[in-house]
């Protein structure tokens, strides 16, 4: 549960980034450095992503995540569980 | 459309069970200027709200899903292990008559969720003036509920979603100046 933990808050922090830097862009839109920033978190959230559903299963719904077999997005812990 | 994404936007722990704090917090959640009201505020103003500030309407409409599932989460681990004497003494007696330990959309006093907290007026400069007062309304009360926790760790999930609240004006405030730019050129207007 601590590495599931630690890897999880390793997501939440380079998200949170993003969501900020979205609200930021929403507003200033020509700040390319922002941009910038913007899609180097991208891509970096989308690598800690594929490792972290590679050990504990999908984080996104509907086919943004691939399934494991059995069905695996149904799996516990849910968020608040956690 | 939405995905749903299988976690929380910032980590929720509690210390120990203490329903006594659920009751306050749950003013954020269906409360007047909780997070059920803001996400319902904000995406619905969006229809009638100038193209500019749409996508912002939107993406700060959307964090406010992922507040109310933390601020959920918080009431869920407040109250999850709490004997029905334990919710007697906290207040959450009547609650308890009614909703056992489901969390529901009720404010701190346990007057049900309702539409009247949120308006729309199809006036952009209204709509987004009301969305700073909202947020400035739910920065205030965090600091209240803050105020009366001796939780450590529920206190630095709620000073997260504190500074949220502050950004999320300035946001706003920002949104108000673009649109009084674009009001000066009278291809707009």
């Amino acid at each position: 549960m601590k590495e599931q933990k630690d890897l999880l808050l390793h997501i939440q922090e380079i998200d949170f980034a993003l969501v900020e830097l979205t609200l930021y862009l929403d507003t200033h839109p020509d700040d390319m450095e922002a941009i910038r920033q913007f899609n180097e978190l991208a891509y970096e959230s989308r690598m800690a992503k594929r490792n972290y559903e590679e050990h504990y299963g999908p984080l996104l719904q509907y086919g943004g995540s691939y399934s494991g077999y059995p069905w695996t997005w149904n799996n516990s812990p849910w968020p608040w569980q956690i | 459309m939405w995905l749903y994404e299988k976690k929380l936007q910032y980590p929720v722990q509690v210390s120990e069970c203490n329903p006594r704090l659920a009751k306050f917090l749950v003013e954020q959640y269906g409360g007047a200027d909780g997070e059920l009201s803001a996400a319902l505020r904000y995406l619905n103003q969006r229809y009638s709200i100038p193209d500019k500030v749409i996508g912002l309407l939107t993406d700060i409409g959307t964090e406010e899903f992922a507040h109310l599932e933390m601020i959920a989460t918080m009431i869920y681990k407040l109250t999850k292990d709490a004997s029905v004497e334990e919710l007697e003494e906290a207040g959450l007696g009547a609650h308890y008559a009614s909703h056992d330990h489901a969390l529901f959309y009720n404010n701190s006093a346990g007057s049900p969720w309702t539409a009247t907290y949120i308006q729309a007026k199809g006036d952009p400069i209204a709509d987004l003036y009301e969305d700073i007062a909202a947020e400035e309304k739910a920065r205030a009360t965090y600091q209240w509920i803050i105020n009366m926790s001796d939780d450590p760790f529920l206190n630095d999930s709620l000073k997260f979603l504190r500074e949220r609240e502050i950004v999320h004006s300035q946001r706003f405030r920002e949104a108000v100046e673009i649109l009084k730019d674009d009001q000066s050129s009278p291809s707009h207007y």
